[in-house]
């Protein structure tokens, strides 16, 4: 998109009118670094009349203008972006909202809890060295009474979450961490107002408020985690920034895709991708559906026939009519399918949720067996209530509940900075329990976009004029010999001959690329070409053929390799010919492959891969992937992806490589160690407590101590799954590097 | 111990003072964009006027 059409498009459909008559858009801008993009972007746009004001969010790379209704076009905007360097698009934030307003409101339950856990810290304390010289009874209880002024309104404000969450999880019969969690919380400031009231000498109010500022000092930053994934997902989507030419009445206008509608006519330019599912009017045109269907054969198509969004067109102008996803669609059988697959799939049960309906029985039952227990003792009933309260405070399960997200939180961030953007926060545990890794072919293993794969065997001054001469056409496989074009100025004078290729004069040369009839090449014989597709290129008198085709991403040979050496089953299925699957199969040493394959065969087999007790990691990017991907425990998609398949996947990678796959599946496991660390420090800090609080040992600062220690040792043992030495940082690739923060601009 | 009775209340009225103005800041934004905050403090634009 140059800067001249941009200023030409209908972004309509993102702007959102203000309550003070102005529009206000959002958008996504790429290439953001430091201060000095910062300013030069406010600077630009507030200097275009009509603008009321633009503000950059550094965080999530986004920009917000606001203008003066019908004094300057959305258009423009993009447009002088553009002219400063800087690519942007609109996007929609309907989705986003509702992160944002539960992280307002973590946030604020978390001040209030700090505020609480602070001053009635600061009452205990005081309290407690008071026991050991000269308090009276007058002023501890005096104290004990403020705290309980500070505790019980904070803890009944803060404490929402988890008595939501437990509420919830108690009338679906089931059990959750929060169960415990809100009983202990509770169960701490009833026997503490009770002690309190009575004048005794412990309270236990610190221990609750302290509790709760921890646990929800955990979710905050699992949420914030998961929100700034999110925000980069969503501007990577958005700067995808695909446009439609939409024909209104004969004349051609540029909109967005996901302006398009029902019945529009489209036109669809050589080199494009089609925007959406439609019946072709006019036009005919060779397209590649692999995106779609996995096929990476062309297939040429003629008015009256249905073609699929994300088919990318080659050669001839198509003018097609949206259609509704038809029941015999492709689309139709995917969504089909999804709702199946989605339906069956069984929720995953959560590491920390399975400790906790081990962990709240045993709990509970200790403290009963405590009350018994000190009741034949003949303890009294008061004494032995204390005490039974006393072990379920204690063993309300802080590290527990802080155990998994702190690991989360940590290994995250250390994916998000080698360029996997993970959504679903129990992906970690279910890629650490995988055992196969199922690969689609096309776009997966293969890069998406053709390759020039024979660039050695020609020449390099004539690679070179090729390669330059390539950057004037629009046509696809010549986007793959442009690639190797060091000298980005394309050649002045150069012409396109529809369907045959592009010719100009070259230091007073013809030179010519595109077919071989054209250029008068010989053609290689099927031998030869080895299955690529083949571009000929003439300079004078010399010659060359080129090789496209979809190349394998450059380390998929040894990421799949080095899978194998871990003990995974590595397994292709592909919706491609089987020649082709084979050849790529052999290449990687992959035995077990399976080709032309369909949507719902993909399933089968991942069906039959369950049945068979295995627990499958599926990798893939086209839309016959998606019900694939919904349907395996665990999936992988490429940011290059198709957006139903992208919304099916756990975890997006960015880049060309193949090594985040990798990277998921090893930083798992060491998450999972951690956790499982984690998981036993907990148990650790039990064994010593909970004795302690039967013998009726436990005062409350032991309960304070105990408790804020151990929260904080495994938040501490958390922070090695970002720095383990196991896991290799690979450098960020260029999708990657575009959107993560770089200090300095060059 | 008679001290007690106003530094407690001031104590307290100091910690809500905290909260009070944690909740405008939130309230007025100013943690949506943080990396950006840090950032904007080096460009000199506002001096020119």
């Amino acid at each position: 998109m140059s800067a001249n059409t941009a200023a030409t498009v209908d972004f309509s459909a993102f702007v959102t009118p203000r309550p003070d008559g102005a529009c206000e858009m959002q958008l996504a801008v790429e290439g953001v670094h430091c201060a000095g993009c910062m300013s030069k972007i406010e600077r630009a746009l507030n200097a275009l009349p009509g603008v009321a004001n633009a503000r950059l969010n550094f965080t999530n790379r986004r920009l917000i203008v606001g203008w003066r209704k019908g004094e300057i076009e959305p258009g423009a905007i993009v447009a002088r972006l553009e002219e400063i360097g800087y690519r942007a698009h609109p996007f929609a934030r309907a989705a986003e909202n509702e992160e944002a307003r539960e992280a307002a409101f973590l946030l604020r339950c978390l001040a209030v809890a700090g505020f609480a856990a602070m001053n009635v810290m600061l009452l205990s304390v005081s309290v407690w060295s008071g026991n050991f010289t000269d308090i009276t009874p007058e002023t501890r209880d005096f104290f004990h009474w403020l705290s309980a002024l500070i505790a019980l309104p904070a803890a009944a404000y803060a404490g929402r979450p988890f008595y939501r969450s437990a509420f919830h999880a108690l009338r679906r019969r089931a059990l959750n961490m929060d169960v415990p969690i809100s009983l202990g919380v509770l169960l701490a400031l009833g026997l503490s107002l009770f002690e309190t009231a009575t004048s005794a000498t412990h309270a236990y109010f610190d221990s609750a408020v302290m509790l709760l500022f921890f646990l929800l000092a955990g979710r905050y930053l699992d949420l914030m985690m998961r929100k700034k994934t999110r925000a980069m997902a969503g501007n990577l989507s958005a700067l995808k920034g695909e446009l439609a030419h939409r024909l209104e009445g004969g004349r051609m206008v540029t909109v967005p895709v996901v302006a398009l509608q029902q019945h529009d006519e489209i036109l669809v330019q050589p080199g494009e991708r089609i925007p959406a599912d439609g019946t072709l009017l006019a036009g005919t045109s060779e397209i590649d559906a692999s995106l779609v269907t996995g096929e990476t054969a062309r297939k040429r198509v003629q008015p009256g026939e249905m073609v699929y969004g994300g088919s990318l067109n080659f050669d001839g102008a198509l003018t097609l009519r949206i259609t509704a996803t038809g029941e015999r669609s492709l689309l139709g059988e995917v969504e089909r399918l999804l709702e199946v697959a989605n339906a069956r799939k069984s929720a995953y049960l959560r590491l920390a949720d399975r400790a906790a309906q081990l962990y709240a029985p045993m709990v509970h039952v200790t403290a009963a067996l405590t009350l018994l227990g000190w009741l034949a003792l003949g303890a009294g009933w008061h004494a032995s209530i204390v005490t039974a309260i006393t072990v379920l405070i204690i063993t309300c399960p802080c590290a527990l509940a802080l155990a998994v997200p702190a690991v989360q939180v940590v290994a995250t961030g250390a994916l998000f900075r080698s360029g996997v953007l993970l959504f679903s926060g129990d992906a970690l545990e279910r890629l650490a329990e995988a055992d196969t890794v199922v690969f689609d072919k096309t776009g997966t293993l293969t890069l998406p976009e053709p390759r020039l794969v024979n660039a050695r065997e020609v020449a390099p001054d004539l690679l070179a004029i090729a390669a330059r001469l390539a950057l004037a056409s629009r046509h696809p496989l010549a986007k793959a010999v442009a690639r190797e074009c060091a000298d980005r100025r394309p050649y002045s004078g150069v012409i396109e001959h529809p369907g045959q290729g592009v010719s100009a004069m070259i230091d007073g040369v013809e030179t010519r690329l595109g077919s071989t009839d054209f250029c008068n090449v010989a053609l290689p014989s099927a031998d030869e070409a080895e299955g690529s597709s083949v571009i000929a290129f003439r300079h004078g008198d010399r010659t060359a053929i080129l090789k496209v085709r979809q190349a394998l991403r450059a380390d998929a040979a040894a990421v799949v390799r080095a899978l194998m050496v871990r003990g995974f089953d590595v397994r292709i299925l592909s919706g491609d010919r089987n020649e082709a699957v084979a050849e790529v199969a052999a290449a990687l040493g992959v035995a077990d492959w399976r080709g032309e394959i369909k949507p719902a065969e993909k399933i089968a087999a991942l069906e039959e891969l369950r049945a068979q007790g295995r627990r499958v990691l599926m990798v893939g990017d086209g839309l016959n992937d998606a019900p694939a991907l919904a349907a395996a425990s665990v999936s992988l998609s490429p940011i290059t992806a198709a957006d139903l398949t992208q919304a099916q996947a756990d975890a997006v990678f960015l880049g060309e490589k193949l090594q985040p796959v990798l990277d998921c599946v090893d930083l798992s496991h060491r998450a999972r160690q951690l956790l499982r660390e984690n998981l036993w420090l907990a148990v650790l800090y039990n064994t010593i407590a909970v004795p302690l609080a039967i013998a009726g040992l436990a005062t409350p600062l032991i309960a304070a101590l105990a408790m804020s220690g151990s929260s904080i040792l495994v938040t501490l043992n958390a922070f090695r799954a970002g720095r383990a030495r196991s896991f290799k940082q690979t450098q960020p690739t260029s999708d990657a590097a575009a959107m993560i923060p770089i200090r300095a601009c060059h | 111990m008679n001290v007690l009775v106003y530094l407690v209340p001031i104590a307290l009225g100091l910690g809500l003072i905290g909260l009070a103005a944690f909740f405008w800041s939130l309230k007025n934004r100013q943690y949506d964009d943080l990396e950006g905050a840090a950032l904007r403090m080096l460009s000199d634009e506002d001096l020119r006027e």
